[in-house]
Order: structure tokens, then sequence, then C-alpha cells
């Protein structure tokens, strides 16, 4: 089992922070709006000012971030095109088409991300961080504005696409979390401090239905609000 | 189809407003009249124009080629931005028109002081919208570029040049707009052909209902330069015309 631990010494959001994730496994990270969440990941990719990416990691915001002018398999060759290799990203080629067929795109290869749905464009940004082929993922709330439905949908879609890869999701909705994540980190308070793991019974993604899990989510909404 | 029933209300008006009060046709000559001269003299008109349009097409496109490179110079390198991009601002602030006489002192009176002209008075607009629109590109998209190990120059090119298209297309058609501005006002200054020197010499001459076949001429010249224009940014931008669905 590998992990990661991250320090942010000084950082006025969080400090002397440790977290486990466990490798091939997906941890998400719960926390009410403003609580650093966000500041966390963006740390873990090396986005903010003076951090380096803890490795090569695949980033999912919570918007799609399509590029408008490029077709959808273009963008989910994105980081191959930005490379600039043309070997490798003709190597990814068959994988991005057989990732847009498995997120239920294969029909739509040449469409311009306008022409999507709100739900579509959020599959095919899922697409474009998979083809990406990274070990560790990063996902930011990425089905936070989406419908229930389409978002119960995309999290079954996802949950099964990312396995046995290391995942670090954020979100705000405990429900997410219990779905989607191995293991659950509440995150509260400022600056934040990281609560202990909580590890829900069965596989991902986890029905929603089961009364047990409804339980975890009333402590879940419990806790994030003492953490206030 | 109604503004085209305005216009003709407009010009029977103008018509009307001649005949009524008698004002002589070299003061202001009715549309007939311009529209007799338009026919009678279009093989000189025509000659005029083409000189012209050449001047407005090959000054539109040097000053959108020289604005577009100072435009990425400037998102590209932090030394240009530092040590130029000031000059450039508060030069906006030179009346470029004032320049005409010594552009065609400088480059002569033949075409390539109205090209200048015309390059000149449209160079500051395209520089800045393009460097607007490459400032601007959503940081979202370069902050997933950067998780993808993208290089400066890559995300540039593929990244911001491309979203700062549909700003460079706005500036493109307010270039194509201002661009016979500059054209004309070169012929005025100093020239040997053009619409431009064929209104001054007629109107000197007292021949009134020329000049103003000159300037139909040349309104629709302007027209037919934006639309062209504006044919050619819509191409550049294709996606643009699916969002706001």
């Amino acid at each position: 089992m590998r992990s990661a631990h991250i320090v942010l010494d000084g950082h006025i959001v969080a400090e002397d922070l440790c977290i486990d994730f466990p490798a091939g496994l997906t941890t998400c990270l719960l926390g009410r709006s403003g609580v650093g969440k966000t500041s966390l990941l963006r740390y873990l990719a090396g986005l903010l000012p003076g951090t380096e990416a803890t490795g090569p990691v695949a980033y999912m915001a919570q918007r799609d971030l399509l590029l408008p002018w490029l077709s959808a398999l273009d963008n989910v060759l994105l980081g191959y095109r930005l490379r600039g290799d043309d070997a490798a990203r003709r190597l990814a080629e068959p994988s991005a088409r057989a990732l847009l067929a498995e997120v239920g795109l294969g029909d739509r290869l040449n469409d311009l991300p306008a022409t999507l749905s709100g739900g579509m464009r959020q599959r095919a940004a899922l697409a474009r961080t998979l083809c990406e082929d990274r070990q560790i993922v990063l996902m930011d709330e990425p089905f936070g504005h989406l419908d229930a439905v389409t978002r119960f949908d995309l999290q079954d879609l996802a949950a099964h696409l990312l396995r046995g890869r290391t995942v670090v999701m954020v979100t705000h909705d405990p429900l997410e979390a219990l779905r989607m994540g191995h293991a659950i980190h509440v995150l509260s308070g400022t600056p934040f401090a990281v609560g202990p793991a909580i590890v829900p019974a069965g596989d991902v993604p986890r029905d929603p239905t089961d009364p047990g899990l409804l339980t975890l989510q009333g402590r879940l909404i419990g806790q994030l609000r003492a953490g206030s | 189809m109604r503004p085209l029933l305005t216009a003709l209300g407009l010009v029977a008006a103008w018509e009307a407003l001649v005949w009524l009060t008698g004002v002589p046709p070299y003061i202001l000559p009715p549309p007939s009249r311009v529209a007799v001269v338009l026919v009678g003299r279009f093989d000189l008109l025509i000659e005029q124009a083409a000189w012209t349009a050449t001047e407005m097409i090959l000054g539109l496109a040097l000053g959108l080629a020289l604005g577009a490179a100072l435009a990425i110079i400037f998102a590209a390198s932090a030394g240009w931005r530092r040590w130029a991009l000031p000059l450039v601002i508060v030069s906006q602030a030179i009346p470029v028109i004032a320049v005409a006489p010594l552009l065609v002192l400088w480059l002569g009176y033949g075409m390539a002081s109205k090209v200048a002209m015309a390059a000149l008075v449209i160079f500051f607009p395209v520089v800045s919208s393009l460097y607007d629109g490459l400032r601007r590109t959503d940081p979202g998209w370069i902050e997933l570029a950067q998780t993808m190990n993208a290089s400066p120059r890559a995300v540039l090119l593929q990244i911001r040049l491309p979203a700062a298209l549909p700003a460079f297309a706005s500036g493109a058609r307010i270039a194509a707009a201002v661009a016979p501005i500059g054209a004309v006002i070169g012929e005025w200054v100093g020239a040997s052909a053009g619409l431009g020197f064929l209104m001054t010499q007629s109107l000197a001459r007292g021949q009134t209902p020329l000049a103003f076949a000159a300037l139909v001429i040349l309104c629709l010249l302007g027209l037919a330069l934006y639309t062209a224009t504006d044919r050619l940014a819509r191409r550049l931008v294709p996606w643009q015309s699916f969002q706001g669905d």
C-alpha cells in the first residue's frame, strides 16, 4: 500500500496535514463550501503558487472545461495534443474512441461540445481525464452541477471506469461521498482538520437506497453541521 | 426589406427637397442627377474604385497582420509587455489622421502612403482586441493544460490563441469599418488616383454630382469590405455559431 503525506506548513487553509490515500482506491474528502477542499486538491495537482504536482496526475474540475473549438474526440486527446507528441497521440486514439464509446458518446466523436448536453459534456470530460492514463486522478466536485438522475448515472459510470486507480475526490454531497468513496474523510474548521477515515461496507458504487448508507449519510450531515 | 424602403423614402425626400428649394446642383445635386452621372461616368468610377479598393484591402491585411503579431508578442513575452506595452497604449492618444500628410511626404503620392494610413488607423483596435482576448483566457483551461504538462508555448498556441479568436474577429470587424477612412483620408491629403482623389478633384471643379457618385461607390465599397470581413471572421470561429443556443 502506497500513501501520500501532505504537509502544508504555515498555510492558511490547512496546517500540518496528513492524509493517507490508499493506492488503487477512491478517497472522498467531504466538506462544506469554502472549507478549502478545492485548495487541497489544487495543492495536490501542483496548481497553487509554489507547489509542484505530487507526480503525474489527471485533474477533473467541476466545470467540464471542454475546448469549444475541438471535437469531442480531440478534446479527449487534449493532453497528447498539448504535449505535441504525435506518435503517442496516434497510439492513444483507439483508447480515446473506446473511452468515448464507454461513456455513451461513441456516435458523437466529431461533434463540438456546444452541441452536447451538460451530462454528455461531463461524460466527455471524464473520458478526457481517463485518457490521460494516470495512476492518480484528482476530481473536484465533478458532478456537482448536474441534475440528480444524471449525477447518479455518472457516479455509476465513473466508479466503474476509475476502478484500480488512486482517486481523490472532493465533494460537498454526503451521498456522493458514500456512493463513490472506499474511504471518506470529513474536513471541517478553519484552518480545516481532517476527520478519521470512514469506511462504509460494500464495494463502490454503493446502492443509494441501502438503509445502512442512509443512516451513515445522516451521521455525516451531523458531523458537517457540528464542524462549522 | 423595411430598411430598404426607409432608404428609398430618404432618397425621395432628398429629391423633393432639391426641387422645392431650388438649390443649385453644384451645392446639392438631386439623386436623379447623381444617378445619371453614375451611369454616364461608370468606367471612370470603377477604375478609381479598383484603386481605392486595393488600398483598403492591402491596408486591412497589413494592419491585421502587424496588429496580430504585436498582440501575440505581448501575450508571450513579459519583457515586451514591460518595455513596449505602455508606449502602445499611450500612442493611441495620437490622432492618427494628423499623420497623413507626413506619410504622403515620406511614402509619396502613390499607393504606399494610403496603405500605410489604412494599416495605421486599424492597428490599435486590432492589437487591443486580440491582446485582451489573449489575456482573458478562462483560467480553468490554462490550469487543465498545466496538469497535462503543457509547455507555455503549447498553451499560447493551442489554447489562448484559439480562445482569443472571437475577440480578434470583433477587432477585424471594427478594422474593416475603419480601413476605408484611412485610405480616403490618405487620398484627400495627396494622391494621383482613387475615389477620394476623384472627390476632391471634382469638387474643386464644381462637378458636385460626380463627387456624390464617387461617395456612393465608396459607401458600397465599405459595405462590401465589411460584409466580406464579417463572413471570414465567422468562418474563423465556427464554434461560436453554436453558442447561445
